[in-house]
């Protein structure tokens, strides 16, 4: 059985890796509308921008954050007065897990809006229903596997996050130390082995559960819209 | 009243459309690409004309020189697609509830209990579309579009994806909808018989422009419609009235000022308007009647007019007693053999069975 503090560990991952996507999930939705349905000057450049962090260094996005985000950066400052931290708490781990899971989540969310009938969407319109109305209630709903492949993408992608955390938030036991990050700390530890294993085997079973249960999710929607 | 003046460019493809009309069904015939599908298009507001004004019942959706664009959900027009195009997500009821909802209490002239009783609803609400055969889900499609109180309907090929008595059974609905709910109905088609049967007013189009336009039986019987719109097969219109049943052979006498037509058993009561499509290939043309013949239709009529003389076959156009139109396509052998020529008098030969029964309706 897991000891307390392995449990702890656990519970900061998911509240890290939970929060991470909850939060980035409406920008990533907008985003990948916008990149499935709209043509405009620079979409190319915006594409690119979107999937910079796929590519990047995960060494040099958590840099980036700690120039931009940490106490003395401008958006840190900026942010502060409002009781916005991000600077080595947890909600600067959940920041780093979203930018690095973002693209992952723009992408399938994006092939799921693509894969829906723009034409249904006309239909809707021609009965009455404005853009908006539209979106929340024929584009969204069928583009629902899409969303829930993203965010399980993107949540495994937040549980496994380490080179941005461990660069912008540091490695604070309770604080900022998710599950890679301990495990990461047991291998530097003669002897601790053993506990990096049973860190690892945790850590696998959580991604497990986390497929399976985006699988048993889009299957449930996916039988329903068919039947 | 529909008035619809449009141009619209797609790409390398321009259509240019005008007509107006006050008839019940217009329909819009043509080839597939003649520009049919862009004009309904701009007129739900799907496609945004160049130029032009569209208008229905007084009510401008769009005029270019004014500066009026009206966005598709604020036109009230309802949009019937080829296929059907319903909400897979959703069950029949919330189907035809979508437009009904976004529907002002006071603009709103059907009832959800009518619409469901006209189209036969009743045992598909709690279904989903995907389990519905291809004539159900055009019935919902036609529901959920009617359920936003539209001020027009326009139907784009409904009939296209079905079989045949699927389509004979959507026919059979499409006039009851037009009978019942007076709601104008502008329908999209490239089958001659889907025409022939419902429009009261025609737009025929061909490489985006209208080369026809007026009444069914007019246009369908002028001899260059073959050039026009190309691919149907030539022939005439005739409108008549329901005579009488002979229930013991199962045929159906339709009068007409120039005459008499049998036709095997139409569903109509006696009295009743209807129209037959009679082809032009179906028509022999005799100089003495027949005394001892299998054909049951033997109209006497005119000569009107002898087509193109090259080539083996030659159109030739009748005018009946009434003044009705016939088209008889001959060889050029049997036109010379019989000496056709325009004033000559003749008895047009017609076999009940070769009158395209799919083409008579309700007129």
């Amino acid at each position: 059985m897991p000891t307390r503090d392995e449990l702890e560990i656990v519970a900061l991952s998911l509240k890290v890796a939970f929060w991470g996507v909850a939060a980035s999930l409406p920008l990533a939705i907008g985003t990948a509308y916008v990149l499935a349905r709209k043509r405009f000057p620079g979409k190319t450049l915006f594409d690119a921008v979107v999937h910079l962090p796929l590519v990047l260094p995960p060494v040099v996005v958590g840099f980036l954050l700690l120039v931009l985000f940490g106490r003395q950066g401008p958006m840190g400052r900026l942010l502060e007065p409002f009781g916005i931290v991000f600077a080595f708490r947890w909600t600067g781990a959940a920041l780093a897990a979203a930018i690095m899971g973002f693209p992952l989540m723009v992408r399938a969310i994006r092939l799921g809006i693509e894969a829906v009938d723009t034409r249904l969407e006309s239909a809707a319109r021609t009965l009455g229903a404005r853009r908006g109305r539209v979106f929340f209630t024929v584009t969204l709903p069928l583009a629902w596997p899409g969303l829930a492949t993203g965010a399980v993408l993107a949540f495994a992608r937040s549980l496994g996050e380490f080179g941005a955390t461990i660069t912008f938030v540091s490695n604070i036991p309770g604080e900022t130390q998710t599950l890679p990050l301990a495990i990461y700390t047991f291998t530097q530890v003669p002897g601790a082995g053993l506990a990096a294993m049973r860190l690892s085997i945790l850590s696998v079973l959580l991604s497990l559960a986390a497929l399976a249960a985006s699988e048993a999710f889009t299957r449930r929607r996916g039988v329903r819209s068919d039947a | 009243m529909l008035e619809a003046d449009v141009e619209i460019e797609r790409g390398s493809f321009r259509v240019e459309a005008r007509f107006a009309s006050n008839a019940p069904i217009v329909a819009l015939f043509g080839r597939s690409g003649a520009g049919k599908s862009s004009v309904i298009e701009a007129i739900a507001g799907l496609l945004r004309p160049r130029a032009g004004r569209i208008a229905v019942g007084g009510r401008v959706l769009f005029d270019a020189a004014a500066g009026i664009d009206l966005p598709p959900e604020e036109r009230r027009v309802g949009y019937v697609f080829q296929d059907d195009l319903l909400f897979p997500h959703m069950t029949v009821r919330a189907n035809l509830a979508y437009g009904e909802r976004l529907t002002p209490a006071p603009e709103r002239f059907v009832e959800a209990r009518r619409i469901v009783a006209l189209l036969g609803l009743e045992r598909l609400l709690e279904r989903r579309p995907a389990t519905l055969s291809g004539g159900e889900k055009q019935r919902v499609a036609i529901g959920r579009a009617l359920m936003a109180s539209p001020r027009v309907l326009l139907m784009d090929e409904p009939l296209a994806s079905l079989d045949a008595p699927r389509k004979a059974e959507i026919l059979q609905y499409v006039e009851l909808l037009r009978d019942e709910l007076r709601l104008p109905i502008v329908y999209v088609s490239h089958a001659i018989e889907e025409v022939t049967r419902l429009a009261d007013h025609l737009v025929v189009m061909a490489e985006g422009r209208v080369v026809a336009e007026g009444a069914v039986a007019d246009v369908l019987s002028r001899a260059d419609m073959v050039e026009l719109a190309g691919r149907f097969e030539a022939g005439a219109v005739i409108e008549a009235r329901v005579a009488g049943h002979d229930e013991a052979y199962g045929l159906t006498r339709l009068a007409f000022p120039g005459g008499e037509l049998v036709v095997a058993n139409v569903d109509a009561l006696v009295g009743e308007p209807v129209r037959a499509r009679i082809r032009a290939r179906d028509v022999a043309l005799a100089l003495e009647a027949p005394s001892k013949a299998s054909f049951q239709n033997v109209l006497e009529g005119v000569v009107h007019s002898v087509g193109h003389e090259f080539g083996a076959i030659v159109d030739v156009t009748l005018t009946l007693a009434g003044g009705e139109r016939l088209v008889a396509r001959l060889t050029r052998a049997s036109v010379a053999r019989l000496a056709l020529a325009p004033g000559v008098r003749v008895f047009a030969l017609v076999k009940a069975i070769a009158i395209d029964r799919r083409s008579v309706g309700f007129a």
